[in-house]
């Protein structure tokens, strides 16, 4: 089955669910509505037979985020299928959690949600995994300082026992 | 009428079995393990951010420091990467210089991993004594083509940094031959090993089900059942030129992903084998201008690296740095079933189990 044809299907499954489908792209993306990802996952999952989620990741442009999904089939050994939801909203961005149809995705959105600072609702255990509760602003956003943090100015912001 | 209680240990992030600064927050029930929380960051540097500030040739040497001890696959799947982000044709003697490399680190990678994990068993330090020593052979091969044992910062984008001395293809021919023996010397003395099949055979099962719904790559896949190898069904680089076959074991435990390691080998020496033979003259780099400037764009690659899948996301915006790199780690992806596989288990085959799945905490914090 190909892209074309699995683009096919969820439109028609889901006839508001895409977005676009931008041209001349490197790998054929399907952009979808942030509220209908959760649906489209589960139809790509349980339906179309998409079960191997390689990679879940954000960028961040000047107006908006996207969050990317990176999908392959194991069963039908299916080449790459990239998902983007964009998310306008950068101060409470948000977007449903996939880990209840992928359990791999849990320590991607983890990471997301540390690095970017992107909520995913519906995650059982969110938390901070590369940097620690307390740090101050999220690195991989373009407008985070990017200079030397010292030892003085972080310690504060550390978890004290009994909770490090 | 005896009550008991569950108690938290912290196998902390300084510990000699955790393969780096890995820590995990045990709850036990006398020597059972009912939950596992696994926590790292201890060694995260910030790699992906780093790299927004730096060209795509000067982003390479921090691809190195990922899996430090593949550095030759990090820096092969960066490459794939960008070269197909950017549309770059590779020349022929470096297409076939990558794979030879590439399958060396293979090599030293599953040499290492067997050996560590004889380590975490209790055999203080045979196997890995003579592991490491077979390992240091290639480790010299490394040396002498990119000046560096470990750290190679070797394949660039548009082919490999330089060609190959006269001395590298005896030395190769030999180290490949003694490797060889090497391999089915290991597997004669420890395969059948009673305390080894005691203490590995059905534990830590990963069921051939979730395997892949936890998004688990690499040899602890194939070793659940699934034949999904990467050089096969993408067929990057010159893969498709090379009769290998994909071994595959059903059971899913230590045993098996021990079995798998080793049988991986056999198939990389024959590869080796057959690059010795077809490699032509050449070119080994592209021609590329200064400053590599890809046009607006996005795509994202993956190779399939000694412990797994390997990929790389690149956003380009036009100029000369990378607009987002992101790395989708092996070592961090293969963690997703740590607690599944440990849950009823002892204490004793939490170090067992990790050692298996074989991650590198450079590449799990990045």
């Amino acid at each position: 089955m190909t892209n074309e044809a699995i683009l096919a299907k969820i439109r028609e499954a889901y006839p508001t669910a895409v977005v676009d489908v931008p041209e001349e792209m490197t790998d054929f993306t399907i952009i979808l509505a942030a509220e209908q990802l959760f649906a489209v996952a589960k139809f790509l999952h349980d339906e179309l037979g998409m079960d191997y989620l390689t990679d879940v990741t954000a960028v961040d442009y000047p107006d908006h985020f996207e969050v990317v999904y990176h999908l392959y089939s194991v069963e039908r050994n299916q080449g790459l299928l990239t998902l983007k939801v964009l998310i306008a909203d950068k101060t409470n961005a948000a977007v449903a959690s996939v880990t209840p149809i992928w359990p791999g995705a849990n320590f991607m959105e983890c990471e997301v949600y540390d690095l970017m600072g992107i909520d995913f609702p519906g995650h059982p255990d969110l938390r901070r995994i590369m940097l620690w509760d307390g740090f101050p602003g999220h690195p991989l956003r373009k407008d985070f300082e990017n200079r030397t943090f010292t030892f003085k100015e972080l310690e504060p912001t550390r978890p004290k026992p009994p909770n490090w | 009428m005896l009550r008991s209680q569950t108690i938290n240990v912290n196998m902390g992030p300084q510990h000699p079995s955790t393969h780096g600064v890995f820590r995990m927050i045990l709850t036990l029930d006398g020597e059972t393990i009912i939950d596992l929380k696994p926590m790292f960051g201890y060694l995260h540097r910030g790699i992906e951010k780093i790299s927004e500030g730096r060209t795509y040739v000067q982003a390479v040497p921090l691809t190195d420091r990922l899996d430090y001890i593949c550095s030759m696959t990090n820096n092969f799947g960066y490459a794939v990467a960008v070269e197909k982000l950017a549309a770059i044709e590779v020349p022929e003697r470096a297409e076939y210089i990558r794979v030879i490399m590439a399958e060396l680190t293979r090599l030293v990678n599953h040499m290492l991993a067997i050996g560590f994990l004889f380590n975490d068993l209790g055999a203080y330090f045979t196997p890995v004594l003579y592991a490491l020593r077979e390992r240091e052979r290639l480790l010299d091969l490394f040396e002498m083509v990119s000046g560096s044992r470990m750290m190679c910062n070797f394949m660039r984008p548009g082919g490999v940094a330089g060609d190959l001395p006269e001395e590298f293809f005896p030395a190769f021919a030999k180290a490949i031959d003694i490797n060889k023996r090497f391999v089915e010397e290991f597997d004669k003395l420890l395969s059948e090993n009673e305390i080894f099949l005691m203490r590995a055979v059905g534990v830590g099962v990963l069921p051939t089900q979730e395997a892949v719904r936890y998004s688990i790559t690499g040899p602890v896949l194939r070793a659940s059942g699934i034949p999904y190898d990467i050089r096969k069904t993408d067929s990057y680089s010159i893969y498709d030129r090379f009769d290998f076959d994909v071994p595959v074991q059903q059971e899913g435990d230590v045993y098996a992903r021990y079995q798998q390691r080793l049988q991986e080998m056999r198939q990389s020496i024959r590869i080796l084998e057959q690059a010795q033979q077809q490699i032509p003259g050449g070119p080994v780099m592209a021609d590329l201008p200064p400053r590599l400037k890809p046009a607006k764009g996005e795509s994202y690659a993956r190779i399939e690296a000694p412990k797994g899948e390997l990929g790389f996301y690149l956003v380009s915006d036009g100029s000369t740095n990378p607009y987002r790199l992101h790395i989708r780690s092996t070592s961090l992806i293969n963690l997703s079933a740590l607690r599944n596989m440990c849950v009823g288990q002892k204490v004793a085959d939490v170090v067992t189990i990790l050692g298996s799945i074989d991650i590198t905490l450079a590449d799990v914090d990045r």
